[in-house]
């Protein structure tokens, strides 16, 4: 059976947080999902609020303090990115986007990963087309096609078993396709591996 | 082993008066943290090399030529040359003067810089950083080594029939440090060479320096200079003392809540967790100090940051007291008598003159452009 790991990333800033909540659910749907095709699922998440201090101390510093670098190293080693944001003035909130800053370079390329929102009202929800979206596509990940954004109308009455759930399920479903086409993970690149020989980097002396 | 100092030459605010020292202040109170230094029985002095404000230390051989005439012991090194921006050619001649002059007491670390707009500056792109670092190096060294030189780069126009003078003192290339923090190419550039490797060990956690440490020491045996163990390591690290820690600690608050780098970012507990600093007591300096060679190994140099962040040139000199009065003779003590035999100390002057096998007079005689002979001849 193979093994996946789901890193659940989630920037709500209240204590319970809706975020939090549609990030759980797109979690269980895509391990469902994964579960049916016939893996194991571990579901690590990482709830940014806890790191908020430490993601600011790495952007002055230059490098993250230990409780941040696991929170970095569970998502690049993670077979799958859920991400989830509130919406703040019509885009991501700042520590979602500084999280992702301090990500290392190629960390989330050829990644799958699915986006949601949160937010106060549905007028937010393209707010997940026009920012999150081309900034996991400028990383380079491959962001699935089902974004699912939740407004306060989705988590009352109908909603919550309606075009909400469907939507989840959809983007759970399409997550996990991508995550099981793919070898498992391998984890971190290390930064401090030397990739060239001293004789090729010397080489590069003479272009001639 | 060696011990010393090593100053960025910022000029910052001091945050506790509000004053702001001018940049001739800051020259000399470097040049009276260097000959305290030397006073108190540390070793070496290296001095930053920076081309932009808040920075002084924009010429190094000039300041380092100074110290020299004015001490007796001392080794002058930098922290670090850049290696990238400057030209190899003027590294070669002006250190191999400072060197004359200095009788021997010179080595230098090779940095590559990382403040982008400094190399436009001067004809470059940081972009090339590593490809600079390797290639003009490459050149550096066998500038030293080779009296004539025929040269072709990318970086730089070639060289026909060049040699660089002054000849190093006595036929022997001053020792050379080469300074990274977390590039795996430049461990491996020391360690081809045989060369020196530094960490810089103040601003990044210790892991840093373990890793790249281990890289260079496994890399500088590949190369057959040596065993492992008997690579050259330099460490930096940062400190503040009183003798109480807990004056220590509310003293060095302020300086380090405003400093450059990572003031207002995390609490001086966190950062002391986090890296190398070590505030307190000097025994703790010392305890912590010692500790490094638990993830190093046994190494030959020590360098101290003590004066940044607007720390006044008199607290200053009471912190080189404290290092030469009652912490460097019991971390010689404890290092030497970890240190097993077959571990070496620190190239100097002397160590590599010995190991040349003496002196030789490597003065390259002119030739006379119309005759065709050297001066001697032509009289």
């Amino acid at each position: 059976m193979t093994r996946r790991t789901l890193a659940v990333v989630s920037a709500g800033l209240g204590q319970p947080s809706s975020t939090r909540l549609l990030a759980d659910q797109l979690a269980a749907a895509a391990r469902d999902e994964l579960v049916r095709r016939g893996a194991e699922v571990e579901i690590r998440p990482v709830e940014l609020r806890e790191h908020a201090h430490d993601v600011v101390n790495h952007l002055l510093t230059g490098f993250p303090p230990a409780a941040l670098r696991q929170a970095l190293d569970t998502v690049a080693a993670a077979d799958g990115l859920i991400a989830v944001t509130p919406i703040f003035n019509a885009s991501y909130n700042g520590l979602f986007k500084s999280f992702f800053d301090v990500v290392d370079r190629d960390t989330l390329a050829d990644r799958p990963v699915l986006i949601g929102a949160t937010g106060g009202t549905a007028r937010h929800s393209l707010a997940l087309e026009h920012a999150v979206r081309p900034m996991f596509t400028y990383l380079r990940a491959v962001v699935v096609p089902t974004a699912v954004f939740a407004a306060p109308e989705d988590w009352s009455g109908d909603g919550a078993e309606g075009a909400l759930r469907a939507r989840i399920r959809r983007a759970g479903a399409e997550l996990a396709e991508q995550v099981d086409r793919r070898p498992a993970a391998t984890g971190p690149a290390d930064p401090f591996a030397l990739t060239t020989s001293f004789e090729e980097l010397l080489a590069g002396r003479d272009p001639a | 082993m060696q011990f010393g100092v090593f100053t960025v030459g910022d000029v910052t605010v001091d945050p506790t008066n509000g004053r702001l020292p001018s940049e001739h202040e800051r020259i000399k109170a470097m040049v009276a943290i260097a000959r305290k230094a030397e006073e108190v029985g540390l070793d070496v002095f290296a001095t930053g090399e920076h081309h932009n404000p808040p920075f002084v230390p924009s010429s190094p051989t000039t300041m380092l030529g100074h110290i020299a005439a004015r001490t007796e012991r001392l080794v002058l090194s930098t922290a670090t040359t850049l290696i990238t921006t400057n030209d190899p050619v003027k590294i070669a001649e002006d250190y191999a003067m400072l060197q004359h002059l200095a009788d021997g007491r010179v080595d230098l670390m090779l940095g590559r810089g990382n403040t982008g707009p400094v190399y436009p500056w001067f004809g470059q792109d940081i972009r090339n950083g590593i490809p600079l670092a390797i290639e003009n190096y490459d050149l550096l060294h066998r500038l030293w080594r080779e009296d004539v030189v025929d040269w072709k780069g990318r970086f730089r126009t070639p060289l026909q029939a060049f040699t660089s003078t002054p000849r190093p003192l006595d036929g022997v290339p001053p020792f050379v440090w080469h300074g990274s923090i977390r590039s795996p190419e430049i461990a491996e550039q020391a360690a081809y060479y045989g060369d020196g490797f530094f960490a810089n060990h103040i601003f990044w956690p210790k892991e840093h320096t373990q890793r790249m440490v281990g890289l260079y020491r496994q890399r500088f045996e590949h190369y057959g200079h040596g065993s492992a163990d008997q690579a050259i390591v330099g460490l930096g690290g940062q400190v503040f003392m009183r003798r109480n820690s807990q004056d220590a600690v509310r003293e060095f608050r302020p300086y380090f809540d405003n400093a450059p780098v990572y003031g207002h970012g995390p609490s001086l507990e966190e950062f002391t967790r986090e890296t190398p600093l070590t505030v307190g007591s000097p025994q703790q300096v010392i305890d912590r100090t010692l500790g490094f060679r638990e993830y190093v190994g046994d190494y030959q140099r020590q360098l101290f940051l003590i004066d940044h962040a607007g720390l006044p040139l008199k607290t200053v000199l009471e912190q080189l007291d404290l290092l030469g009065e009652e912490v460097v003779p019991v971390l010689r003590k404890e290092f030497d008598s970890l240190r097993p035999a077959h571990v070496p100390d620190a190239p100097t002057h002397a160590s590599l003159l010995a190991a040349a096998g003496g002196a030789t007079d490597s003065t390259v005689r002119a030739v006379d452009d119309v005759t065709g002979k050297a001066p001697e001849e032509a009289r």
